[in-house]
């Protein structure tokens, strides 16, 4: 913790910004992992809800002039409807099915972010610039600085929001149903309910981190959200871990990062090493990095005794 | 009128290509109960396989048929190595290894052949045949090898030995073990069939939307909605939606604005699902608690 | 002392962590019908899949000296073994025809294959007047034709049935049993048989074995058991 307030005064203002990114991808993978590892119910198309929200706060920002940290809590509340109101019609797919029916919905964003007769509010292909935010004159910090804070904020702020929910008895219905849906059922669960609220609550924490990114990166374009970005969303809940909360940080990483680092070798790197990870990590790995730390403070905690 | 009948010419045409597509989608979740997100890098790749050969020296005829070989064998190999050791695994786990085998495919289809479109050669004549305004030679040529290729498939199946121990192997796995037929090997038979078919569709559709890494993922999407529409466990239905949701697209795309096409098959997809997830003509499937 | 077709000797096995069988020797003679005998869970479908290497064992399978054990069951399958499943394992959405072809699917020669088709659509007409029907359309009694006549098709040299009078009326299941009978003598097809009703099986079978939990108690010619009272009433009910 004190690592990551430290951390924006010794590096370069653009690392600060890749690590601004990269704790806004953190919460929208807590959001989806709350979906998909906890909850059971797989989505290939969150890259929806992250463009949604970015779209909200971008659409305030600069057709409203609202200021900029209103435009977070209100992408939320948009999200939370979307994600909920998605969740119903899904409540009747299973697995294969839903995974099939969010994998069209990640596709077809982009085209309907393009659709001319929205265009007045979308900007069309072009989408929409943003103001940076300044950085209050008492905080003498720098731009990119304090956007960094005020990410890290909100996701203490969501992080809480979420580990108080997966530990309490919220959490235990979703795994519940994860795990035995009708036995669940059968136990009172309102099955229906809990598998709404939860595509909701996940939406809602994946809309929060669309708004912050497109206020982090400055602009927002029908392209930036295409299918890769919620396949590159499941990268990271798979290497991160699923049904865990520090996986989030971990898959952020990989996924901000990486591509970075790969681009130098070819434009096709990245995709392929990302390839290749999940299918390794399925076989190999199938609890993500998060597993691997577990495993290896429990086997430190033994080897000390 | 001319201009509607144009479209649906042109709806017939591409959907051919995803009947195709939505063809082998349904081959393998019949063997497998699984859908292969896939499948559409698999074509494109394919489709790549034969444009090299052709720049290699090799006259049409020649790159299609060893590409469509190339592609069993492609298929077959896939299966064994990667999806079989996940056979059991969890939904999510396979859904997972799928997207990453899409992912692969689709980055070293850019890696080895870089990501500037190509254009892709037609082997039916530039002119429309009898001079007609509807449809052009290569959207009657296309529709025409779809059809071969399903009557082929369909004779396959309903007809020979082998294609009877699949279609066994698919519906009853412990029953045919019984019989003596190696379950294993018809899975990956089946995926090779699969693997085939989608490559004579992205070869058929190349020349109208050119050669480039990401040209099936939309195509993949229709082949989706066309089969959900049709049954995602009925062959015949598959097909039939396929041909529906090329016509549908291409209508609704000529009233409504080519750029609503996508959505067209989301709300498709969504729709089938909730309101009849079986589709037109699969089976539908009662749980039982 | 005829030989033996199909030899086991300490045979173990389980489902996962839960062992079933603990132990079972049993034999079937060339040309001769055994029957194992036994309540409701004492692992008499388990012992046919043994047999057939659809669960994990221990202990050795032999099938004319071969070992089988270990095998897959496909393979032990072409090796001569037909298996008629509980539950009959009927391919219920393809045809009375396609089930039977299924059933020569590894055999290569195609005159022979037809031969048997004429001999099985005539020993069960009724079979031959639905061989377009879907199987799943057959009455009970018809599907109980139709897994036999399928394992007949491969002109096996062992066929193991299990419980095959299950669910079916009792005039059925005499023309069934009259049917194995001459199907044994005639082609001299050895077979092992599961049964609950104890009184037909005894009266098909020579060889009979009793299985309590997973281990044979009692073992002996079918017609020692049929006429020792007390082991009727006891063990067999009546």
């Amino acid at each position: 913790m004190a690592i990551a307030c430290a951390l924006p005064f010794v590096l370069s203002n653009y690392r600060v910004f890749q690590l601004t990114l990269a704790l806004v991808y953190a919460i929208a993978l807590l959001g989806l992992n709350m979906l998909t590892g906890y909850n059971g119910q797989i989505s290939l198309g969150h890259g929806a809800f992250y463009a949604t929200g970015a779209y909200v706060a971008a659409i305030l920002m600069d057709r409203f002039g609202v200021p900029y940290w209103l435009t977070v809590p209100a992408a939320g509340a948009v999200c939370l409807l979307a994600g909920f109101l998605f969740g119903l019609p899904a409540l009747r797919l299973e697995g294969l099915y839903l995974a099939l029916a969010t994998y069209a919905l990640g596709v077809a964003m982009p085209q309907i972010l393009k659709y001319r007769h929205i265009e007045g509010w979308t900007g069309g292909a072009q989408g929409i610039v943003i103001a940076k935010p300044e950085a209050p004159a008492w905080s003498g910090l720098s731009q990119d600085q304090w956007l960094y804070f005020v990410v890290l904020l909100c996701a203490l702020g969501m992080f809480a929001i979420g580990w108080n929910l997966l530990r309490g008895r919220m959490g235990r219905a979703m795994v519940a149903i994860r795990d035995q849906p009708i036995a669940a059922e059968a136990m009172g669960v309102n099955t229906a309910m809990v598998k709404s609220m939860t595509f909701g609550v996940s939406a809602m924490f994946t809309g929060v981190s669309g708004a912050l990114g497109a206020i982090v990166v400055q602009f927002v374009a029908p392209d930036s959200f295409s299918i890769l970005l919620s396949i590159s969303l499941v990268v990271g809940i798979v290497i991160g871990g699923l049904a865990s909360i520090q996986g989030a940080i971990y898959g952020a990483l990989f996924i901000q990062f990486v591509p970075n680092l790969a681009d130098q070798i070819s434009k096709a790197a990245p995709w392929a090493i990302y390839g290749v990870f999940l299918i390794a990590f399925m076989y190999v790995m199938p609890t993500g990095v998060a597993g691997l730390v577990r495993l290896v403070c429990v086997r430190l905690g033994r080897w000390r005794r | 009128m001319n201009a509607l009948l144009h479209q649906m010419f042109s709806g017939l045409a591409s959907g051919g290509i995803y009947a195709s597509v939505a063809l082998a989608l349904v081959m393998i979740y019949q063997a497998t109960h699984l859908v292969n997100f896939a499948q559409g890098e698999l074509a494109m790749f394919s489709t790549y396989i034969s444009w090299s050969l052709m720049q290699a020296g090799l006259p049409y005829w020649g790159a299609f048929f060893i590409t469509v070989a190339a592609a069993f064998v492609i298929g077959v190999l896939i299966e064994r190595v990667i999806v079989q050791p996940v056979e059991n695994a969890p939904i999510l786990s396979v859904v997972i290894v799928f997207i990453g085998l899409l992912v692969i495919l689709n980055s070293l289809a850019g890696w080895i052949f870089s990501y500037t479109i190509k254009p892709f050669p037609s082997p039916f004549p530039e002119r429309p045949l009898f001079g007609n305004s509807y449809v052009s030679s290569h959207e009657l040529g296309s529709i025409g090898i779809t059809l071969i290729v399903l009557a082929l498939v369909f004779v396959f199946f309903r007809f020979t030995p082998l294609g009877l121990a699949m279609r066994a192997a698919a519906q009853n796995p412990a029953s045919s073990r019984l019989v003596g037929i190696r379950v294993g090997w018809m899975l990956a038979l089946g995926w090779g069939l699969a693997a085939a078919i989608g490559a004579i569709a992205g070869i058929m559709v190349a020349p109208a939307v050119f050669l480039e890494p990401n040209m099936m993922a939309g195509i993949l999407l229709y082949a989706f909605a066309g089969a959900l529409l049709g049954g995602i466990d009925s062959p015949g239905g598959a097909v039939l939606g396929g041909f529906i949701v090329g016509v549908l697209e291409n209508v609704v795309g000529a009233i409504l604005g080519t750029d609503i096409r996508l959505t067209v098959a989301l709300v498709l997809i969504i729709g089938v699902l909730v309101v009849r997830p079986s589709g037109l003509f699969g089976k539908v499937r009662v749980t039982r608690v | 002392m005829a030989a033996r077709l199909l030899d086991v000797r300490g045979l173990h096995a389980q489902y996962g962590a839960i062992r079933v069988l603990h132990g079972m020797d049993f034999s079937v003679e060339e040309g001769g019908i055994t029957t194992i005998l036994g309540a409701n869970g004492a692992g008499k479908t388990t012992t046919l899949r043994a047999v057939c290497g659809m669960v994990k064992t221990k202990g050795e399978i032999h099938l004319s000296g071969t070992r089988i054990d270990g095998r897959s069951t496909e393979g032990i399958v072409r090796l001569g073994v037909a298996h008629v499943p509980d539950g009959r394992g009927t391919f219920v959405d393809l045809s009375v025809e396609e089930n039977l072809r299924l059933g020569a699917y590894t055999r290569r020669d195609k005159a022979e294959v037809a031969a048997d088709f004429e001999r099985i659509y005539s020993c069960f007409p009724r079979l031959k007047e639905r061989r377009h029907q879907q199987a799943g359309t057959l009455s009970g009694g018809e599907q109980q034709m139709l897994a036999v006549s399928r394992a007949l098709m491969l002109r096996p040299r062992l066929l193991l049935l299990d419980e095959p009078s299950f669910g079916l009326a009792p005039r059925i299941v005499q023309e069934l049993f009259e049917i194995l009978g001459e199907i044994n003598r005639q082609d001299r097809v050895s077979m092992l048989l599961v049964e609950q009703n104890a009184a037909l099986a005894l009266q098909l079978a020579d060889h009979a074995y009793l299985l309590e939990t997973g281990r044979v108690v009692i073992s002996g010619t079918a017609e020692r058991i049929r006429n020792d009272e007390a082991v009727r009433r006891s063990y067999l009910g009546y």
